[in-house]
């Protein structure tokens, strides 16, 4: 109906019909070839989509990180604003699950046509090879005409799949391109979009503050070991909290 | 006869099916005529599987061409009035 073999045309143009069926089978295994790549292009977006959301899910559990903390130290304000942000984050987070399922499922689509056509290549090399080994110059005509059933059809099918994959994955990877870049200049750590702004510097500094309370917390636990686990336990909770407090409180007279 | 549905491969369906596939194809002619996309979806998505129903997939190996060609299941509107013909993508006789 809509791709039809155009053998007839094709014969036309080869001095020798036989030359046709080679000439097509090259074809054959050029689209093989494409259909392939585009199977691996695919599965490079989809590896880029996995790999950009892997980085936002380590800076939103960052975030919800530095929120504890900022609550812990009495800062509420910071805490919301750590949230806040991580929200954004989570919103283009799930924005790249879309993105990744429908590559999955582009992917699959193409190796499923991969395989498709890839059997019936070979099977039109079975009957290529038969009809050149019992060419006679009468036969020719509907014996090649016969071996081209099914396989152009199933080429312009694949062109196709090739042709809407490639597609879907330029817009994807745009979009990619986008995202790669607010990484690296550090724009996603903030939902306005100026990286390393006074709120960022004010929880790391309070990350920062935190966690050296933390460890010297666990060092002087380990110093009078033997004594009491609790320590430590006492350590991680309200005493920080209000070291932080006065950490903050300083830093905002100084 | 031998359907292909795109981008998914061919199915062998009794001719018997042609009338029911026509009604399903009608639906989807409709939709695509009047170009609304809400209608076209869920149409489009039951003439692809009544063919998957009724049809046998056709082993990868085989080389033959189809009676009819459907569009493929994330096909858009626009895609399909390319490949339509006067009579929707089912003809009324083969």
């Amino acid at each position: 109906m809509i791709f039809r073999a155009k053998a007839s045309k094709a014969l036309d143009k080869a001095e020798d019909p036989r030359e046709t069926l080679d000439y097509s089978y090259q074809k054959q295994l050029e689209m093989l070839q494409k259909v392939r790549r585009g199977v691996a292009d695919v599965a490079t977006s989809r590896k880029r989509v996995e790999l950009q959301a892997t980085q936002l899910e380590q800076q939103s559990d960052k975030l919800q990180k530095q929120a504890q903390q900022a609550l812990s130290a009495g800062r509420e304000d910071l805490a919301r604003e750590a949230l806040t942000r991580r929200s954004g984050l989570q919103q283009q987070i799930s924005d790249l699950q879309v993105q990744h399922a429908q590559l999955q499922g582009e992917e699959e689509k193409l190796t499923l046509a991969s395989q498709r056509l890839q059997a019936k290549v070979e099977s039109f090399r079975t009957r290529k090879e038969t009809i050149k080994a019992t060419y006679t110059a009468a036969e020719a005509q509907t014996k090649i005409n016969e071996a081209f059933s099914g396989i152009s059809e199933e080429m312009g099918d694949v062109g196709m799949a090739i042709q809407r994959a490639e597609d879907k994955t330029a817009t994807m990877q745009a979009r990619a391109g986008a995202i790669d870049e607010l990484i690296a200049s550090g724009a996603l750590e903030d939902a306005s979009g100026q990286p390393n702004d006074d709120i960022s510097r004010e929880l790391e500094q309070l990350s920062a503050g935190q966690d050296v309370e933390s460890e010297l917390a666990a060092m002087k636990a380990q110093l009078g070991s033997g004594s009491t686990p609790q320590a430590i336990e006492g350590g991680d909770g309200d005493e920080p909290a209000v070291e932080g407090e006065k950490k903050a409180q300083q830093e905002g007279q100084s | 006869m031998i359907v292909r549905i795109l981008g998914e491969g061919q199915f062998d369906v009794d001719d018997s099916h042609l009338d029911a596939l026509n009604e399903l194809d009608s639906a989807v002619e409709s939709a695509v005529d009047s170009k609304d996309e809400a209608a076209f979806r869920p149409a489009l998505q039951g003439l692809l599987d009544a063919v998957r129903d009724w049809g046998s997939a056709l082993p990868d190996d085989t080389l033959v061409d189809s009676d009819l060609i459907l569009p493929p299941a994330d096909a858009q509107v626009d895609e399909v009035v390319a490949l339509l013909g006067d009579e929707g993508l089912i003809p009324d006789a083969l």
